[in-house]
């Protein structure tokens, strides 16, 4: 053994011949003049469907389903689509699933991050941490953080083909809810569906919380009960969905999440009535 | 980059707005689908200055084709002031058109601002403040921010200045102005109310002999009422447009903001 880190290891030069580069580019060292052209998300391949998410009085309830698609063909069946950042935000992702897993590491790093660098109030040391209330990254800030990632990748023309709902509570304790898509569009509303959920899901939210002033009066048992039901609504009529699915509620007690959640009472009893496209009445 | 504009606009949705987007040309064989970096999020903004105010308006709907994203989307925003609620300001900028471009501008426009004065110890005027909004927009004219902006202030002199935009940065001053997806709706409604255009003096003859109304300054009330006006009536004619109205009212006192239920429908 030599004193070159860098060669400990490696084939030795004397018995093997040096390392022959020529098939690598030059920027590696090599002969190759032409480099591979740089790829970029066309399109979506193995994709998650639609997520809600309904805000109530004290808190935010999120649901999504544990189906990865690959085009029609219902190829993963345990994918988890809502990831907790911290005890008071989580993200659910729609949209492809590769993308999501380089968010989800990105949001992982970014938490370690802050855990090394945000201050600690008066807290002596690891245990005492724990009890006091360091001041953690809101969901607000999480979904500005999120936003700002999203419209930079689509300025470059490399998007991350996702659609997300960021929820749980902002600096004030408040509840938030806000989306982000690979265009970098953010709003913020009572209720909130991505993909199919938009057009299924959303009218039936907003009947349970059509403002802000509803979702005060809002408790956390209805709402949850409202977004249960819009996902088997969702499972009756979207080809792309599954009934097992994860929901979770954010609160000031942190975050209640279920993974491995089943459909229930699931009836096709209405559909015989159905003419039509449902509005034919003779 | 220039293929990135030969195609229209994905057809999801009603998209009225920029109509004048390039249509697809089906010369050269088989393209293949790229990503589009623009989406309408529908609304519509206006803008009318007077002899000692200027009030921005805009409807707080965000669409993305025929689904209604958000009822209380604001389009309306403070420009410069004190702190991330922007205390104090005194210049108001209005975007409508691709919300995330908006979004960005009014960061990058809001940031200049504030940066303005901590390095020259004097707020910015809205003269310069426009001038720089232009050259903001103009710096990405081969990949342009797709919005119509209204900037509205009072000037030196402390009357209403009100500056209009084109998505590259052409600019202008004016009395008023209508943005967005009941632009063509509503400009027409002001030309008339506001700049009396094919208004007469009554008591003046016929034929050759009619006198032209001349316009002037309008009080605060009345610019108020057509306001509400003329976005009751563009929530009547444009699906793109509804939910709420905000209003923003920039007098010597500051940065007045209120709200107005639209229809929901």
């Amino acid at each position: 053994m030599n004193h070159f880190p860098e060669a400990w290891g490696r084939p030795r030069d004397d018995i093997y011949g040096s390392y022959n580069a020529s098939y690598l580019p030059q920027s590696r060292g090599g002969l190759q003049s032409h480099h591979q052209p740089t790829t970029h998300t066309q399109q979506p391949i193995v994709t998650g469907t639609s997520v809600l998410a309904l805000k109530f009085s004290t808190g935010v309830v999120i649901a999504a389903d544990n189906l990865a698609s690959y085009g029609s063909l219902a190829r993963f069946t345990d994918v988890h689509r809502l990831k907790p950042f911290n005890k008071r935000a989580v993200v659910g992702f729609g949209g492809d699933v590769s993308d999501m897993q380089y968010l989800d590491r990105l949001l992982n790093s970014l938490d370690v991050e802050e855990n090394y660098t945000s201050p600690t109030g008066d807290a002596k040391s690891d245990d005492d941490r724990a009890l006091v209330d360091a001041p953690l990254m809101s969901a607000k800030n999480l979904h500005t953080y999120l936003a700002k990632v999203m419209y930079k990748r689509r300025t470059d023309f490399n998007p991350l083909w996702n659609a997300l709902l960021v929820c749980g509570l902002d600096e004030k304790d408040q509840p938030f809810l806000a989306s982000a898509d690979l265009l970098g569009t953010t709003f913020s509303a009572p209720s909130m569906a991505t993909g199919f959920g938009a057009h299924l899901a959303q009218p039936l939210l907003r009947r349970v919380a059509p403002d802000e002033a509803a979702t005060q009066e809002l408790s956390k048992e209805k709402a949850v009960e409202a977004i249960k039901e819009c996902m088997k609504v969702l499972f009756y009529r979207d080809a792309r969905s599954m009934n097992e699915y994860s929901v979770a509620v954010i609160d000031q007690s942190g975050v209640e999440l279920k993974e491995d959640e089943k459909l229930e009472n699931q009836s096709w009893a209405f559909a015989d009535r159905i003419k039509g496209y449902g509005t034919q009445t003779v | 980059m220039a293929s990135l504009f030969q195609q229209s606009m994905p057809s999801t949705g009603p998209g009225y707005s920029f109509a004048s987007a390039p249509t697809h040309h089906s010369s050269s064989g088989p393209r293949q689908h790229a990503f589009y970096p623009y989406t309408d999020n529908g609304g519509s903004t206006l803008g009318i200055s007077g002899a000692t105010f200027t009030i921005l308006a805009g409807d707080t709907r965000s669409t993305s084709g025929y689904n209604i994203n958000s009822r209380y989307a604001p389009k309306l925003f403070r420009i410069g002031g004190d702190g991330p609620e922007n205390e104090g300001a005194r210049i108001v900028l209005s975007v409508v058109g691709f919300a995330a471009d908006g979004n960005a501008l009014k960061e990058r426009l809001d940031t200049m601002v504030k940066m303005y004065r901590y390095q020259h110890g004097k707020e910015i005027s809205v003269h310069a403040c426009a001038q720089r909004l232009s050259h903001i927009l103009y710096g990405k004219r081969f990949f342009p921010y797709y919005v119509t902006a209204i900037l509205g202030g009072l000037d030196d002199e402390g009357k209403g200045a009100l500056y209009s935009y084109d998505p590259v940065g052409s600019y202008e001053r004016e009395q008023c102005r209508a943005a967005g997806a009941a632009s063509s709706l509503i400009m027409p409604f002001l030309d008339n109310q506001v700049n009396l255009k094919n208004q007469y003096d009554p008591a003046s003859g016929e034929g050759l002999e009619k006198v032209m109304r001349v316009p002037e300054p309008l009080p605060q009330e009345t610019v108020e009422q057509l306001v509400r006006d003329a976005f009751t009536s563009a929530v009547e004619r444009h699906i793109e447009v509804g939910d709420g109205l905000q209003m923003m009212i920039i007098t010597k006192e500051g940065v007045q903001e209120t709200f107005t239920p639209l229809k929901k429908d």
